[in-house]
Formats: C-alpha cells, sequence, structure tokens
C-alpha cells in the first residue's frame, strides 16, 4: 500500500491529490484555508530534491519548506489508477 | 432616503495578500491616509477619508488576510474589527484569476452575518487567462452584491462605492448564502452550540461561535472556557477533543460551497496553457539562476544608490546645510552664543543629517516596493528561505536586511513586506547587524592606518558582524519565540506590470513617517547629544559627554581603549560616520584627518585599534535606526532590548578581539 506519498516525494510536472495533512492543529488549519483540503488537486512545480518546493493548488502558486510538505500526504495520479487497476 | 442623505459611513476593506486591496484603498481615499501601528502590534494600520457627494467614507484597511481563524496576530485583528467594530459595510476584495482561494474569506465573511460587498478585482486578468465569470450568476449565488473591477485601471471603484451606499441604505435585502458544514459534523456543531447557550458574548452570532471552537480556535476557545460553566465546558471539551480533524472537515466544507459557487458562475474553466508567470519563474526560482537574477538585481539597486543617492547626499551636505547655517549666522548675529550654537550644531544638523537620509531612503523604498508590487518579493524569499530560516528568519527577510549594506533604516522599515509578524520582529531585532555604509566608512579610514593588510581586516570585522547576525537570529528565535518552528507557506503571485501610483503612494508614506516619528526622535536626541558635549563649559573636552566617557574608561581598559575611545563611540549615535570627527576634536588634530591617522597611529595599539573597530560596527544603532525601531515596533521595551543587546554585544565583541589579538601578538 505505496500509494500514500508525502508531497515532498513527488517529481515536477506530476499531478496529485491532497490525502491528508499531518502536523499540529495550528499548521493544519493554515493549510486547509489554503486549499489543502482532501480531495484537492496539486500539480508539482518545482521540486529539485532539497529546499522547498512549488505547487499549484486551486488556480494558485504555492511555495512550501520541505518541512511543510513532508506533512502534506497525497495520492499520486499514476499510483492511483495503479491502484484501482 | 432623503435623512440618510449625507451620512458617514464606516468601511472596512479585507481580502486576501496579493488581490489588488491595496490598489483598491488608494483609489478610494488617495492621499487622505492615516498610516500608523494597530494599537500594541507590529502589524501596519492604514484608514482614510474620502467623500462622494455629501457622504463620508471611514474607510479601514485590514490587514490581508487568507481566512479568519486566529493563525496569526492579523487574521485576529481583521476579526476582532469586524465583529466589535461592526463597520457599516465589509468589502471583500476576491482575485477573479484565482476565485476559488480567494472566495475562501468571503465564506468566512458570510458567516459572521455583517453587511458583505464582494469587490471582484482583476477580471481582465480572469479574461486574458480564458476565464469568463458571469457577475449576475455569483451574486444570485453568494447573495450578496459583486462589483466587478479593475483597480489598476480604476475600473469598477464608482460602482462599487454607489453598491456600498445601496447597502446602507437597504441593508436589510442581502440575504447571504452562507456555507454549511460538511454534512458529517453537522450534529456535533449543534451539540456545540446547544452547550455554549446564552454564554456566546453578545457581539459573536452563536452559531459562528460553534463553528470556531469546532475548528479548535484558540483565542476564542479562551474565551468561551472561562465563560462556560466548569461541566459544559468539560463536555464541550471532549467534543473538540474527539473531532480533532474538523478544522480540516470544515475548510473542505467551505471549499465545497465555493466548488458549486464557482460552476454555477464562471463560464470557461481556465485551460492549463503556459503563463507569461510560468515562463519567468523558470528562471526566477531556479537554485541557480534564480540565485544569480538576485544577485543582479541587488547589484543594480547599489549602482543606482552610488550613481544617484550618494550624490545627491553630498549636494545636500554640501549646499543645503551650509546655506542654512550661514542664514542661522547672519539672523543670529546678535543673539547669544549658545543660541547660535543650538541653531547651528544642534538643529541644523540634526535636520542635515534626517535629509541626507532621503534620497538613499527614496531608492531603497523604491526598490522594495516595486519589487513587491510586481511580484519578485515572493520569488527572491523562494530562492533565499532555505538560508534564512537556519536563523529563524523568513526568506522575505532577506531583501531588507540587505539594503542594510547600505543603510539600516530602510532595512527596519523594509521588514514590512514580511507577513508573518514573528519573522518581521526578529529581523527587525538584528537589522542593525548589517554594517552600514557608514560604519563602513569609519573601517575604511582607520583600518589603513593601523594594518598592513586592511582589506583582510575589512572583510573579517563584515564577516563577524554577519556571523553574529545569524547567532542572535538564532539565540533569539531559541529563547524569545521558543524555537518554534517558522512554517515556511508563501503564495507566488502572478507576475504584472508596477502599478506607479501604489508605488509612488508606498514611497510617500514611509518617507513621511520616517520624518514624522524617526525625524522627531533624531532631532531629540541630537540635540541632546550636543548640549552634553558642549555643557557645562563650552568644549568637548570638558563636557558632560567627556564625563560620561570617563566614567566607562574601566569598561574601555578592558579593550585597550581610553575615555576618548569611548567618547568617539557615544558620539556615533547621532550619525556613525561622527566617530572620525570626534576623534578628531579630542586628539587636537584639528580638521585634517592626515593630521588624525598620525597622532591616532601613535595613540593606539593595532590590538586597541581592533577591538575599537569590532565595537563601533556592532555598537547600539545609530539614533534614526533606533527611532525606526521603535516606529515600526511601536515599542520601547522592544526598541530598549535591541540597543541593550548590542551594547553588550559589541563590548563583548570588543574585549574578546582585543584579548585574542593581545595573545596571538598583534601589535
Amino acid at each position: 500500500m505505496s500509494d500514500v506519498q508525502s508531497l515532498s516525494q513527488l517529481d515536477t510536472g506530476r499531478t496529485a491529490a491532497v490525502e491528508a495533512l499531518r502536523g499540529g492543529h495550528g499548521f493544519r488549519s493554515r493549510l486547509a484555508a489554503l486549499g489543502f483540503t482532501p480531495g484537492a488537486r496539486i500539480t508539482m512545480l518545482q521540486n529539485v530534491g532539497h529546499g522547498p518546493i512549488i505547487v499549484t493548488l486551486r488556480d494558485t502558486r504555492i511555495a512550501l519548506g520541505r518541512a511543510e510538505a513532508n506533512r502534506i500526504l497525497v495520492v499520486s495520479d499514476r499510483d492511483a489508477a495503479n491502484g484501482r487497476a | 432616503m432623503a435623512e440618510r442623505e449625507g451620512r458617514s459611513v464606516r468601511v472596512a476593506l479585507t481580502g486576501q495578500p496579493n488581490v489588488g486591496k491595496s490598489t483598491v484603498f488608494n483609489l478610494l481615499t488617495g492621499l487622505n491616509q492615516r498610516v500608523g501601528n494597530w494599537p500594541g502590534k507590529t502589524v501596519e494600520q492604514k484608514s482614510g477619508t474620502c467623500h462622494y457627494g455629501d457622504w463620508t467614507f471611514d474607510v479601514v484597511d485590514l490587514p490581508g488576510t487568507y481566512s479568519l481563524s486566529a493563525n496569526s496576530p492579523e487574521e485576529l485583528i481583521a476579526r476582532e474589527h469586524i465583529i466589535k467594530e461592526k463597520p457599516d459595510v465589509v468589502v471583500a476584495i476576491v482575485n477573479a484569476a484565482t476565485l476559488e482561494r480567494s472566495l475562501y474569506l468571503v465564506s468566512e465573511l458570510l458567516s459572521l452575518h455583517v453587511p458583505v460587498i464582494v469587490g471582484l478585482n482583476m477580471v481582465d486578468v480572469a479574461e486574458q487567462q480564458g476565464c469568463k465569470i458571469e457577475t449576475h450568476v455569483l451574486e444570485a449565488a453568494l447573495g450578496v452584491p459583486v462589483v466587478p473591477m479593475v483597480a489598476t485601471k480604476g475600473q469598477g471603484v464608482r460602482e462599487l462605492v454607489a453598491r456600498i451606499q445601496e447597502v446602507v441604505c437597504d441593508g436589510a435585502e442581502c440575504t447571504p448564502n452562507a456555507p454549511d458544514i460538511r454534512a458529517d459534523h453537522k450534529d456535533v456543531l449543534d451539540r456545540i452550540e446547544s452547550l455554549l447557550g446564552d454564554h456566546v458574548p453578545p457581539e459573536y452570532p452563536r452559531t459562528w461561535m460553534a463553528l470556531k471552537i469546532l475548528e479548535g480556535d484558540r483565542q476564542l476557545t479562551e474565551l468561551m472556557r472561562s465563560r462556560l460553566p466548569e461541566e459544559a465546558w468539560e463536555d464541550v471539551h471532549a467534543i473538540i477533543k474527539q473531532h480533532e480533524d474538523a478544522c480540516v472537515a470544515v475548510a473542505s466544507g467551505r471549499y465545497a460551497w465555493i466548488g458549486r459557487m464557482i460552476r454555477a458562475a464562471v463560464v470557461k474553466p481556465r485551460a492549463g496553457e503556459i503563463l507569461l508567470t510560468d515562463r519567468l519563474d523558470h528562471w526566477a526560482t531556479h537554485p541557480l539562476w534564480g540565485m544569480l537574477i538576485l544577485a543582479g538585481i541587488l547589484g543594480i539597486t547599489f549602482w543606482l544608490t552610488y550613481t544617484f543617492g550618494t550624490p545627491l547626499q553630498e549636494m545636500i551636505d554640501v549646499f543645503v546645510t551650509p546655506t542654512l547655517v550661514g542664514l542661522a549666522r547672519e539672523t543670529l548675529a546678535t543673539a547669544p552664543g549658545w543660541i547660535e550654537g543650538l541653531v547651528v550644531d544642534g538643529i541644523i544638523h540634526s535636520v542635515g543629517t534626517v535629509l541626507t537620509f532621503f534620497p538613499i531612503l527614496m531608492i531603497f523604498f523604491a526598490v522594495l516596493s516595486i519589487l513587491d508590487d510586481v511580484g519578485y518579493m515572493a520569488r527572491a524569499a523562494y530562492v533565499m528561505d532555505r538560508f534564512m530560516h537556519l536563523m529563524g528568519l523568513h526568506g522575505k527577510s532577506f531583501l531588507p536586511l540587505f539594503l542594510g549594506f547600505g543603510c539600516n533604516v530602510p532595512a527596519v522599515m523594509g521588514a514590512r513586506v514580511i507577513e508573518s509578524e514573528r519573522a518581521r520582529l526578529l529581523t527587525i531585532l538584528v537589522a542593525p547587524l548589517v554594517p552600514c555604509a557608514a560604519r563602513m566608512a569609519v573601517v575604511a579610514s582607520l583600518a589603513p592606518v593601523f594594518f598592513s593588510a586592511p582589506t583582510i581586516v575589512t572583510w573579517g570585522l563584515i564577516a563577524l558582524n554577519l556571523f553574529i547576525l545569524a547567532l542572535s537570529g538564532f539565540v533569539i528565535n531559541k529563547i524569545v519565540f521558543k524555537g518554534e518552528h517558522l512554517a515556511f507557506i508563501m503564495e507566488l503571485p502572478l507576475y504584472h506590470l508596477p502599478n506607479w501610483r501604489t508605488i509612488a503612494l508606498t514611497i510617500w508614506q514611509r518617507l513621511i513617517s520616517f520624518l514624522h516619528k524617526a525625524g522627531t526622535i533624531i532631532l531629540i536626541v541630537s540635540i541632546v547629544v550636543w548640549a552634553l558635549s558642549v555643557l557645562p563649559g563650552g568644549d568637548i573636552d570638558g563636557s558632560y559627554l567627556a564625563s560620561f566617557g570617563r566614567l566607562l574608561e574601566p569598561i574601555g581598559r578592558w579593550m585597550g581603549l581610553d575615555w576618548r575611545m569611548m567618547v568617539a563611540l557615544l558620539s556615533g549615535f547621532v550619525a556613525k560616520e561622527n566617530a572620525i570627527a570626534t576623534l578628531g576634536v579630542l586628539f587636537g588634530a584639528g580638521g585634517s584627518e592626515v593630521g588624525l591617522t598620525t597622532i591616532l597611529g601613535a595613540a593606539l595599539t593595532p590590538a586597541a585599534a581592533l577591538a575599537f573597530l569590532v565595537v563601533q560596527m556592532l555598537f547600539i544603532p545609530c539614533v534614526a535606526t533606533v527611532g525606526a525601531i521603535k516606529q515600526e515596533t511601536g515599542s520601547w521595551r522592544l526598541t530598549l532590548f535591541d540597543t541593550g543587546f548590542l551594547l553588550v554585544v559589541s563590548l563583548m565583541g570588543g574585549m574578546l578581539a582585543y584579548r585574542v589579538a593581545v595573545l596571538v601578538g598583534v601589535s
């Protein structure tokens, strides 16, 4: 069951859907308000493997620190397809 | 409605960051703005008045916030203002190009039962992206007026004003369609609401309060805990514990509601085309190219400063100040000497000091506000964040701090671009550790006297300052902010052409507030220091300032410095470059700098000179910077803390440098 991964593991150009948020209450509440709610579609714009990342979500480009991206769990579109197959 | 005419209306302007809210505010109020801080906060407060016909609008520009949870001081301020001050109308600006995300704040506002008007801004940008929004459908769906706008071109403001007047006149007509909570949490919400019962303060809508408690809002939870009987609170608390994830469920509910609004009102969903922003970001956020672009921009900024700013500064120094001095001397020819001294050396010189700041401040404020306005600031922050984070700072701290190499005042005032209050405060506190041009000038004139390799010493001093800056950031962050991880979550707005009106207003406001607040402090302190340097005898040698310097001699002795060096340090408080002039007077070198260097070279050991340079690089900032810190933090306590902190750090640094230098045999 490896279809859930952290957002920081998503490669540049890939799309995914938010699965869950980890971390403290304030952090989750902030991210949820920005649109990181379960099911929300994310496209990875930049992920060079270290440092911060850039995603698009609900028509907005958002930069996230790697620590923050680690706490967002997503299901990558390819994995979702495999899971159903 | 005749009796309603000629009335005054209180309008609160809200919106998420990057929706063009300040452009709308500037359009409404023009130059009739007051800029200050929200009481007790490092958050900028802007308000303004405008007249339309015989109506008077008092507009408050609330801080830009993504939601109305109490996640940040800004959100708390915006929420408290709307609930406690009960404005007649809340105007929510949303960005048509990022409609889904920007409607989130509206979804929160509608649950508050306040009269809301939505200003649908940037419809031109949305249309360029192939997205057409049917305003009337959106209006019907939301149940509140929606005004399409292109604020950068001044479009939609008249309509907005008309709709505000309409809403104020027949307020009851709006029936906002507030979002529901997700179905699986509806029962829980009802239970909390009935438990809260009549204990909710009357200014808060009860359902909204229950929702916020369920979301886990810290401020409101505290409020209700203090008001509820113990058993009722225990029950509420048990429910909250059980539904830890409710904040995500509530947000999901709001986004589902937004989704319905958008499906109804947006005609053509955006195609996945590559936008200009994506093309530019390919370079601007690239780990290597992004750095080089940032370095290039900084290079241009300092080139501008030295090409235009410094000559202007010198012109003021060479023409304006002497002209004023000449005028004063003529006018006061018959007045007692001390009055002439007060006016010439006390007042005119400090006014001159304030004036010489203007060219460099204008350039730096212009650069900061242009970069912020076109959307580049967020990219620079993205590129620099990994380094700034190590010190507990935010990526956005980088640009203001870097400008500190020119002058610390814009570094402190430029910290306003940082959204997080905590990072902004920390940036302000460490900004004086960036060695400014005036301090570098002192180093440049003294280092060659004592050291065979002055360049190495100079670079070493800069490195020491930056090392201590990083260390201080790290330590203050650990102690004051308990080392809490500062989350890096930042929107990268679409690039757009600069809006010169907004930029000009920003520069103007910052200059004015510098003049107002910092200027006053500079004037007072300069006069006091001048008085201390001539009283009681008339010359600095026997003055109170000198006695104070002698008092400090025991500390100085630890670094091989006599009282005159301590006085020179103190006199740098008015302006850092004064240190050299003071040394000239105290060592009896007259006005000649050559004479001074010869005398100093004989009077000081290289180890002591090194200690002096270390102290003056780290010493309490000049009065203009202190004034700016007070103005930006709004707190004397923090200002004095920072000054005391720098005093201790600089003296310790000096002593350490002296001891090490003596030990390794620099003599």
